[in-house]
């Protein structure tokens, strides 16, 4: 029972990173049409930046740095690749989106060397022992953190204008045009936010409690099971995202714990085959109709 | 079809009835001949007057292009995004060794005769494809393209798992050598001497990897130019009306990536025996059979002109060339006067080229290297010669 609730915690803590990683990945799907193949490179770019400066300036200025910097990059590529192509069809855009990550991934791992830096000082291999269950901390802040930015993303999703004219836009872009929403704002403030949260997500995914490993390729492929758990709970839904990134976490760490630690990777892509197959746009995601 | 689609259609052909003369008597059906020629050339003779280093980078160029070619038809034809292709190549590769190999110890093998295998190996991994329709038929567009993301850690995991067929990651499995009717593939056997120049090793590699790659380039021009290619082209423009069209909209999508399979078990047989060994990956971010890889089959299509055959093999000179080609020529692995860990190696400097050349592609030329070429094309034709020469046929 006590592995069981360890379990549970350490793959709820994984889940919310995920779902900081999908969330991100769902905003930007929503305002702009594109699946941003390039989210891993945000997550290493930020790592990148929190790496090289936490030495001089102390973790907590140099996550802020990298946080800054992976959300700015985002919205980088949008102005400069991505709005240059309004009307491009959603496979190109997210070719496109595979050749910045491309680059941006080799150019940042090549600088890297065979350094495998890690990140959260302050919280990284420091167990808290509860009776006779582990906590790992860094579990425990990505989870603390993930509800803290999840509730704020949320509040501003309903409640102010930028808010409503994302999800007017998300909704019908045209209408959303005519109506006097700036279509370029919006998007621009929706890869922001994509980076940004990316950014978050670093600090606890380049973690000995996370992943065992530093900064590296490894880093960047974590950051892919963003794409299940953005497709498991729907491309278009950000409460999916929410759900697909806890289902992700609680498959990852349960089948690691009880079939085999090599398992739990296939595991989550076997969940996310069997959620397609049953609804081809994910649990919450909006059903494509064909009009003839 | 809506602005920003990539795609390397060519204009619709009309059909021709001129007369049929003779050779000679119609310049550009004697230019169009002559082209063939020096493509010819190009393909038949390097293995008489290159190094076997160089001969490897040719040979890794139309493994590529055979993967490229599959994909481009999936993909560019019917509209289906795929990053699979490296587990169907891993799928045909270990096809290609359970069957062609003898049983030993710890490793299950057949011992059929080696063209059996790769027969066997192209059959298995068109199954494969033909077995994930319940997932390709339902789910569309960038769902379907990480939906099939799942198959290459299925591969990596069932790679790293089923020791008995794949070898393993650790020491792999020997590729089986094909023999092609008596003359073998792999090994000096028997001895064969062409213009004064030995046939090794690589030279028959090369000449049999040359003969797959023509033979899976017609088969994919046959199938663009006739009906299939015209029912993908339907399907992924438009569903509905492909099938108020009559065309079976799931069994097309089915069979086209059914075929595509094919094509990366056939990449895969050939991936076996350029390595001459089967090695699982031990990770699913580096390795043969990689998601990096998918993502380079991708470039390689989309350089190219997604939907052209030419263009998927021009593509795979880019993408699988360059590393091979920079790392002969500097003689090294650091370019710029980098070293070290953290020097830029051709691979590095290839990710960058391709990487470069895929925002390129999308921000100014949709249509890639093809519809570069086509305008070249239209271009030469505009003048009295290119006019002359490149006229369609029998006018």
């Amino acid at each position: 029972m006590n592995t069981f609730i360890q379990v549970m915690v350490n793959g709820l803590g994984k889940g919310a990173v995920y779902a900081l990683l999908a969330l991100g990945f769902v905003i930007i799907f929503k305002a702009s049409g594109v699946l941003n193949f390039a989210h891993g490179s945000f997550v290493l770019l930020g790592g990148y930046v929190a790496v090289r400066t936490q030495d001089d300036l102390g973790f907590t200025v140099s996550a802020i740095l990298g946080v800054a910097t992976a959300g700015l990059g985002a919205l980088f590529i949008e102005r400069v690749l991505v709005a240059r192509r309004p009307l491009a069809d959603p496979i190109a855009l997210a070719l496109l989106t595979i050749g910045v990550d491309v680059i941006l991934t080799e150019e940042i791992i090549r600088r890297l060397g065979v350094e495998l830096p890690f990140l959260g000082r302050p919280y990284d291999g420091k167990p808290i022992q509860v009776g006779d269950i582990t906590f790992f901390r860094t579990q425990l802040i990505a989870l603390a953190v993930g509800a803290v930015l999840v509730t704020l993303f949320f509040l501003a999703f309903r409640l102010t204008g930028w808010g409503v004219a994302m999800r007017a836009q998300a909704e019908n872009r045209e209408a959303a045009a005519l109506m006097g929403i700036r279509r370029g704002r919006v998007t621009a403030a929706a890869w922001v936010i994509g980076g940004v949260l990316a950014g978050v997500a670093v600090l606890f995914l380049a973690t000995q409690d996370f992943s065992g490993s530093g900064l590296s390729r490894g880093t960047h492929a974590i950051a892919l099971v963003a794409f299940p758990a953005a497709i498991i709970g729907g491309l278009d839904s950000t409460e999916g995202a929410i759900v697909g990134g806890a289902i992700v976490g609680l498959t990852e760490a349960l089948s690691a714990q009880y079939i085999s630690f090599e398992f739990s990777k296939v595991a989550v892509y076997v969940v996310m085959l069997t959620v397609l197959i049953v609804r081809p746009s994910g649990l919450f995601g909006t059903r494509e109709r064909t009009r003839v | 079809m809506s602005e920003g689609t990539l795609t390397a259609d060519p204009p619709a052909e009309t059909p021709s009835h001129g007369r049929r003369g003779g050779l000679l008597s119609n310049p550009a059906t004697l230019f169009r001949w002559g082209v063939r020629l020096v493509i010819a050339l190009i393909v038949l003779t390097p293995p008489l007057y290159f190094e076997p280093s160089w001969l490897r980078v040719g040979q890794y160029v139309m493994i590529g292009a055979v993967a490229a070619i599959g994909l481009t038809l999936l993909t560019g034809q019917a509209g289906q995004l795929s990053l699979a292709h490296p587990f169907f190549m891993f799928v045909g590769g270990a096809t290609y060794c359970v069957l062609g190999s003898e049983d030993a110890p710890g490793k299950v093998g057949f011992g059929l005769p080696s063209l059996v295998a790769l027969i066997g190996a192209i059959l298995v991994a068109a199954a494969l494809g033909l077995a994930f329709a319940p997932v390709s038929g339902r789910v569309r567009g960038v769902y379907l393209g990480v939906a099939t993301l799942a198959l290459v850690y299925v591969g990596l995991y069932l790679g790293q798992q089923w020791t008995s067929l794949s070898g393993g990651t650790a020491s792999g499995r020997p590729s089986p050598d094909l023999n092609l009717f008596g003359i073998k593939t792999l090994r000096n056997d028997p001895e064969i001497s062409f213009l004064g120049q030995a046939m090794e090793r690589e030279q028959r590699v090369w000449y049999l990897f040359a003969l797959l790659l023509l033979i899976a380039a017609l088969l994919a021009w046959g199938a663009v130019r006739s009906r299939p290619g015209r029912a993908w082209r339907a399907v992924r423009d438009n569903e509905s009306a492909a099938s108020a069209l009559g065309v079976n909209v799931p069994r097309v999508r089915a069979e086209v990536f059914a075929i595509s399979s094919g094509y990366a078990g056939l990449a895969g047989v050939m991936t076996v025996m350029w390595y001459r060994l089967l090695k699982p990956d031990e990770s699913e971010f580096a390795g043969t059979y990689s998601i990096v890889v998918a993502i380079a089959f991708l470039a390689m299509i989309l350089i190219g002109g997604l939907g052209s055959v030419g263009g998927a093999i021009a593509g795979s000179v880019l993408v699988f060339g360059l590393p091979g080609m920079l790392t002969i020529m500097i003689g090294g692995n650091e370019l710029f006067g980098t070293s070290g860990a953290n020097a830029i190696t051709p691979a590095i400097f290839t990710s960058f080229v391709y990487g470069a050349a895929i925002i390129i592609v999308v921000l100014f030329e949709p249509g890639g290297l093809a519809a570069l070429g086509r305008r070249l094309k239209a271009t030469a034709a505009r003048t009295q010669l290119g006019s002359t020469l490149l006229s369609p046929k029998g006018s």
